[in-house]
C-alpha cells in the first residue's frame, strides 16, 4: 500500500489529474500571495516568493501568462482615493515587475469615474507604460455614461459586436469579453441580454471541450450579493453554454475586493480595484467606496495574474495588493 | 386653488417632503403662482424618500449626496437624467397626475416613486 500523500487526488473527472477538492484547494491558496501551477500534471504550489524560480520553468513550458487589472475609475477624487492616477501608476509598476513577464492586460472595466474623455486618456496613457503592449477592455457602467457607450466603442470597441462583446485566442485559451452593464432593468441586476447570449452560444458551439475558456466581464457573473446588485440576471445561461469545457476561468470587477468560487469546472474571481476598496458584501449600509486610513490603501487596491500551462489543465490566480 | 392647497398640505402631510411654496403670493390671485417644488435625495445608493406624493404641476429635484455617480431614470423613459456626480442635481416637472416609477439606471437596484395627484 503506498501511503497517501497531502495532496493526492481522490476524484478525477476529467482524467486530467485535477480533482475537485484538489482544486478547490488551490483557490484557497490563491489571494494568500501563493501561486499554484498544474505542471507535468502534478500539482505545486509555490509561495509568491518563488515565482523567479518558477519563472524560468513556466516559459519553458510555454505557460500563458496575464495581468487582470479593475476598476480604475480615472476622474475619482473623493477621500476613499485623491490620487487614482498614483495608483494606477503603481498597478502598472507592479505589473512590469513580474518575474513572469505577462502577455497582455485585461481591463474589466470602470477604466473612468465619469465618462470623460479626459479620463480615458489617463488611463490610456498610464497603461502605455505597461511592458505588456495589448490590453483587451470590456466597459463598466462608468464608462457608457449620458451617451450608451458611443465614446467607448469608438475608442475601445473596434471589432467588436452590439454593445462591445467579442472573443480572441491566445495559445490554445479562447478568451470572451462580455458586457453586462447596458440596458438594466428597474430593481434588477447586470445583464447580458438575448443577443449577446446568442453571440455567445454561436461562439463556442465548435470548441473541443478541451479549450480553456477564459470569460471576463465587470459585473460578477455569479450572485455574490443580489442585494447589492452584484450579480448578473442571465449569467446562468451564458454558463450553460460554457459546460462542456473542462476549464472555465471567470474574471470580474465591480465589487472592488476580491472573491473566489469553484463551481464543478468554473472558477470564478473578482479582482481589486486599482482606484478605492468598497465594503464587503452587507457589512455597510451600502457599498459605495470604504475609506481606509491612508497608510493602508494600497493593501487593499491590487492586480490579479494569471497563469495556464499550455496543454494541461491547469490554472494560477494570484492577487497581489498595491502594497 | 383650493383644492391645490389642500393637495399640497396632504402631500408634505404624507411624504415629510419640503414643499416650497411662495404662501404670499399663492394666495394672491393677482400675482404668478409659482411652482411648487419637492426634493428627493440620494443618498447611500437610495432615493430618499423612496415615494413622495405632489400635486400635478410640481418640480421634483434629486440631489446626489454620494461619492459615486447615479442617474434617475423614469422606467418608461419619460425622463432621464445625465449621470449625476456629487451634489449635482437634476429636476423634472410632473405636469399629469399617475404613478411614476423611476430607478437608477447605473444601480438597478436603487429604485423611487413619484405619485402624482
Amino acid at each position: 500500500m503506498v501511503e497517501r500523500k497531502k495532496d493526492e487526488i481522490l476524484h478525477d473527472h476529467n482524467n486530467d489529474r485535477v480533482d475537485r477538492r484538489g482544486f478547490l484547494k488551490c483557490m484557497a491558496w490563491a489571494g494568500t500571495g501563493a501561486l499554484y501551477v498544474m505542471q507535468g500534471g502534478v500539482l505545486k504550489s509555490y509561495s509568491m516568493s518563488a515565482l523567479s524560480k518558477l519563472g524560468s520553468t513556466a516559459a519553458a513550458a510555454g505557460e500563458l501568462s496575464f495581468v487582470q487589472i479593475s476598476d480604475s475609475h480615472m476622474g475619482f477624487n473623493k477621500p476613499a482615493n485623491p490620487d487614482v492616477v498614483g495608483t494606477l501608476k503603481t498597478a502598472v509598476e507592479k505589473i512590469n515587475g513580474l518575474s513572469m513577464a505577462p502577455e497582455f492586460v485585461i481591463h474589466t472595466g470602470d477604466i473612468s469615474h465619469l465618462s470623460k474623455p479626459e479620463e480615458f486618456d489617463t488611463v490610456d496613457q498610464i497603461l502605455r507604460g505597461a511592458s505588456a503592449k495589448d490590453v483587451f477592455f470590456v466597459p463598466g457602467e462608468h464608462d457608457m455614461l449620458n451617451d450608451d457607450g458611443k465614446q467607448y466603442l469608438e475608442r475601445y470597441g473596434k471589432g467588436s459586436n452590439g454593445s462591445g462583446w467579442y472573443s480572441f485566442d491566445k495559445k490554445g485559451v479562447h478568451f470572451i469579453g462580455l458586457v453586462n452593464v447596458m440596458n438594466l432593468k428597474a430593481g434588477g441586476l447586470g445583464t447580458l441580454g438575448h443577443d449577446q447570449l446568442e453571440w455567445l452560444e454561436h461562439d463556442v458551439k465548435h470548441l473541443r471541450s478541451s479549450t480553456p475558456i477564459v470569460v471576463f466581464a465587470h459585473i460578477p457573473l455569479w450572485a455574490v450579493y443580489p442585494e447589492w446588485g452584484w450579480g448578473t440576471e442571465d449569467s446562468a445561461q451564458a454558463l450553460s453554454y460554457l459546460k462542456k469545457f473542462g476549464s472555465v476561468a471567470v474574471l470580474n470587477g465591480h465589487i472592488h475586493q476580491t472573491m473566489q468560487k469553484v463551481e464543478g469546472n468554473v472558477t470564478f474571481h473578482t479582482a481589486a480595484s486599482t482606484a478605492f476598496p468598497q465594503p464587503q458584501p452587507g457589512k455597510a449600509e451600502s457599498p459605495g467606496p470604504m475609506v481606509v486610513p491612508a497608510e493602508q490603501l494600497r493593501s487593499v487596491l491590487g492586480i490579479t495574474t494569471v497563469s495556464y500551462v499550455q496543454g494541461r489543465h491547469a490554472l494560477a490566480v494570484v492577487d497581489s495588493t498595491l502594497a | 386653488m383650493r383644492r391645490g392647497i389642500r393637495s399640497l398640505a396632504l402631500a408634505a402631510a404624507i411624504t415629510g417632503v419640503t414643499l416650497i411654496v411662495g404662501s404670499a403670493s399663492f394666495m394672491a390671485s393677482a400675482q404668478p403662482v409659482p411652482v411648487p417644488s419637492a426634493g428627493v435625495k440620494i443618498d447611500n445608493f437610495s432615493f430618499g424618500p423612496a415615494q413622495i406624493t405632489i400635486p400635478a404641476g410640481t418640480t421634483v429635484t434629486w440631489t446626489n449626496r454620494d461619492d459615486i455617480p447615479h442617474t434617475v431614470v423614469s422606467d418608461d423613459k419619460l425622463f432621464k437624467s445625465n449621470a449625476l456626480d456629487t451634489d449635482d442635481k437634476f429636476s423634472y416637472t410632473f405636469a399629469k397626475p399617475g404613478t411614476y416609477p423611476y430607478f437608477c439606471s447605473l444601480h438597478p437596484k436603487m429604485t423611487g416613486k413619484v405619485v402624482v395627484q
